[in-house]
């Protein structure tokens, strides 16, 4: 039951994480019909200039400072480099993006190098803030749950609430009337590029000392963001919400929990072969939950595809 | 009288036809069987081995993304499953002493790809656009970390490994040397290619270009977009399956690199490359990018970040590609106006050539800077020794760089207008 409840944490803690990815890229792809590659470059960006400005001015001025550089860079990729893409169509954008994650992930290596940098959390929050039975809950993993909802509920009520939110709303379903009213449309789309960018730049700095931060740090993370938001509904937040979350805590408690499908298939009847080493199907019976869990999210994408093409709250054709 | 006379023409002229259609390919067929004997040594062997295996694999993938308008980020799992089943297949071939041929093996790799495309395809290729490239994404890398965990058929993180030289003798050959492995593979490229190309022009292909420029069009002609997409999917599988076969036989062992989304990427870069446009650009990429990679690896560590900057240079400036650049001459050179375009040409291109050297020149430097031991101060460009951390080389590379983008940018206006005189019939005046 303890354990239960401390994994109730660490998936909120992951599924919360994955959410500040996954809710950028389904407002930039509902807005703009691109699925942005690079988006878990930013956030390895994030990590990376958060991890050098703390160097230099602390961990705190960091957090704000590096996400809005890495705000003000997506917002120049969306300029200078997806803008002068998109007369070619969708497709071309969207290999964009995805050299674009190559490069990006290059540049961190001629620039930081390919080791792991020693990022770690801040002093002040090194203490474990309360313990569950013979667990202790670092105050770090509280923190990352805090700032990450006191961000969402700034956004929503920005979007919902204030007039740019409403000129974005209109923006996202009709692009051309908005524009006939007079309003920017292409800058509303490089603010919400430079605004989701900034939000992966925020899940960089606050994951970066917990997960790592390094190189492949957005390729682990990349392609789990797009699962997310495929189970979710491309262009649903609230099914990047749900998805995010469910993520979370399927692959959190999947690592912990050791099943072993030994032990289920001898429930059914089933018995071992006798010589392991030269049976084909050795492998279903060496199999266990924490070996599986980190393919679960795919299985599960590829489920929902199966059984609901367009994610659990996608709508029909988008 | 007449009328003989006319079918006599005729037949000559389909005759003339289809030597000509015929003549690039017996062409290719002869270069490809006298390039050993130019290239004799064994390291040149290795690169055209490679370099024709990703020819196969690239134009197996831009079945989908040319012809077929399909984006996939998965692609590489048909050609890694194709090479995984042949490994096998050869195990099992030691072992039991089967009396197969190695020649024959790819055609069972291209059956194993076929038959994961097929069964995949069926609920992949529902959509096309975005959503595909989102599913071929997962499906990938479901697979790929499967591949850890079924240590039974992809042998975990070690992967599995063979012995082509195992097998029953092809008329004495026991393909224990690359020279005679660079002819098998030549082979099945030159057959895959041939292969490709006649699918293309089956009413099928032509449907995928349909689909792919407007499915709701081809529709109401009353073809379903998803089947024929589903068409050029599962062929698109046979043929990666064969590159695999060729991966396996050549390399002798497949692991995870051969699944995931870095080999996917990868042929995506080498296929947008060399022009998805034209049936001929993932062969130009082809053969430029294993090039490029080859001798670049030899000179640089940085080697991956040019790749990168040129493939974002190709996405942002030319997205037709190689060949599509060349085909854009194509107007110019039957107005006969080419000369036009000789010198501004040289007066933009020459300084902006020089520039991008001048900028990788610098990145050389800092990457020396930062990665030499220290005190370690001499790095030799082109066989050139000096500081690395001397001003000298600094300030000489910085002045080059911005020198030659700003006299590339001062022509290019001109550049930009002797183009357009060159493509306008009577000199544009």
């Amino acid at each position: 039951m303890e354990l239960f409840a401390v994994n109730i944490i660490d998936g909120l803690v992951t599924g919360l994480l994955l959410f500040m990815l996954s809710s950028g890229l389904t407002l930039i792809f509902s807005m703009m019909g691109v699925l942005n590659f690079a988006h878990a470059s930013f956030y390895m960006i994030g990590a990376y200039f958060g991890y050098t400005i703390a160097l230099y001015v602390g961990f705190w001025p960091a957090l704000i400072i590096a996400p809005l550089m890495v705000g003000l860079f997506g917002a120049f990729v969306e300029r200078y480099g997806l803008r002068r893409v998109h007369q070619y169509g969708h497709v071309p954008e969207l290999i964009f993006t995805f050299g674009l994650a190559i490069l990006i992930e290059e540049i961190v290596q001629f620039i930081w190098g390919k080791n792991q940098m020693p990022f770690s959390t801040p002093e002040v929050l090194d203490f474990a803030a309360f313990s569950i039975a013979a667990f202790d809950i670092q105050a770090y993993k509280i923190f990352m749950i805090f700032i990450s909802i006191a961000i969402f509920g700034g956004l929503l009520l920005v979007l919902t609430r204030t007039r740019v939110g409403l000129i974005i709303q209109a923006a996202l379903s009709h692009p051309r009337t908005v524009e006939a009213l007079g309003h920017n449309v292409p800058l509303v789309f490089m603010g919400v590029f430079g605004v989701g960018a900034g939000l992966a730049g925020v899940a960089g700095v606050i994951a970066g000392p917990v997960l790592g931060t390094f190189p492949g740090m957005a390729v682990v993370l990349g392609s789990i963001v797009f699962v997310t938001i495929v189970i979710g509904g491309l262009g649903s937040l609230w099914g990047a919400l749900v998805a995010s979350l469910l993520i979370g805590w399927v692959t959190t408690f999947a690592a912990t929990y050791n099943l072993e499908m030994a032990s289920l298939l001898t429930a059914i009847g089933l018995s071992p072969p006798d010589d392991m080493s030269e049976s084909l199907l050795r492998d279903a019976w060496t199999l266990s939950l924490p070996q599986v869990g980190p393919i679960l999210p795919y299985l599960l994408m590829v489920l929902v595809l199966v059984f609901r093409p367009y994610g659990l709250f996608g709508k029909r054709g988008t | 009288m007449t009328y003989f006379a006319s079918t006599g023409t005729r037949g000559a002229a389909a005759k003339t036809d289809l030597l000509k259609t015929a003549m690039p390919w017996i062409v290719a067929a002869i270069v490809l069987m006298i390039l050993p004997q130019v290239f004799g040594q064994s390291s040149s062997i290795t690169i055209m081995n490679q370099m024709w295996i990703t020819v196969v694999f690239a134009l197996a993938y831009n079945m989908l993304l040319g012809q077929g308008g399909m984006l996939s980020f998965g692609h590489a799992v048909y050609m890694g499953l194709g090479g995984f089943f042949v490994m096998h297949l050869m195990n099992y071939i030691e072992i039991y002493d089967l009396p197969v041929p190695l020649p024959v093996l790819p055609i069972f790799g291209g059956l194993a790809g076929m038959f994961f495309a097929a069964l995949i395809g069926l609920f992949q290729t529902r959509s096309a656009g975005t959503s595909f490239a989102m599913i071929t994404l997962g499906v990938g890398e479901l697979i790929a970390a499967c591949s850890v965990i079924i240590t039974a058929f992809f042998g975990g993180e070690e992967g599995i490994s063979g012995d082509r030289t195992m097998g029953l003798p092809f008329f004495g050959v026991e393909f224990l040397h690359q020279d005679e492995v660079y002819y098998l593979i030549a082979f099945w490229m030159f057959i895959s290619v041939l292969g490709m190309y006649l699918f293309s022009r089956t009413p099928l292909g032509r449907m995928a270009n349909a689909v792919r420029d407007n499915p709701e069009r081809a529709e109401f002609l009353g073809y379903s977009a998803r089947w024929v997409r589903y068409g050029s999917f599962v062929a698109s599988g046979f043929f990666c399956g064969i590159a695999g076969a060729l991966f396996a036989v050549n390399y002798e062992i497949l692991t995870e690199e051969n699944l995931n989304l870095v080999t996917s990427g990868t042929i995506l870069l080498v296929a947008f490359l060399g022009g998805v446009g034209f049936f001929a650009g993932p062969i130009v990429g082809a053969v430029l990018f294993t090039l490029l990679q080859t001798v670049m690896s030899l000179h640089t560590e940085i080697w991956a970040l040019y790749l990168g900057a040129l493939f974002v240079a190709v996405v942002m400036f030319f997205p037709q590609g190689l060949t599509g650049l060349i085909a854009m001459h194509a107007g110019p050179f039957k107005l006969r106006t080419m000369h036009k375009l000789a010198v501004p040409y040289c007066k933009t291109i020459l300084p902006a050539i020089i520039s991008i050297l001048a900028v990788m020149f610098m990145m050389e430097v800092m990457f020396h800077v930062r990665e030499a031991t220290a005190g370690d101060d001499m790095m030799s460009v082109m066989g050139t020794e000096f500081s690395s951390h001397s001003p000298i080389a600094w300030i000489l590379g910085t002045a080059v760089a911005v020198g030659g983008f700003m006299i590339a940018r001062r022509n290019a206006p001109a550049l930009r207008q002797s183009w357009h005189e060159a493509n306008t019939p009577g000199g544009g005046k």
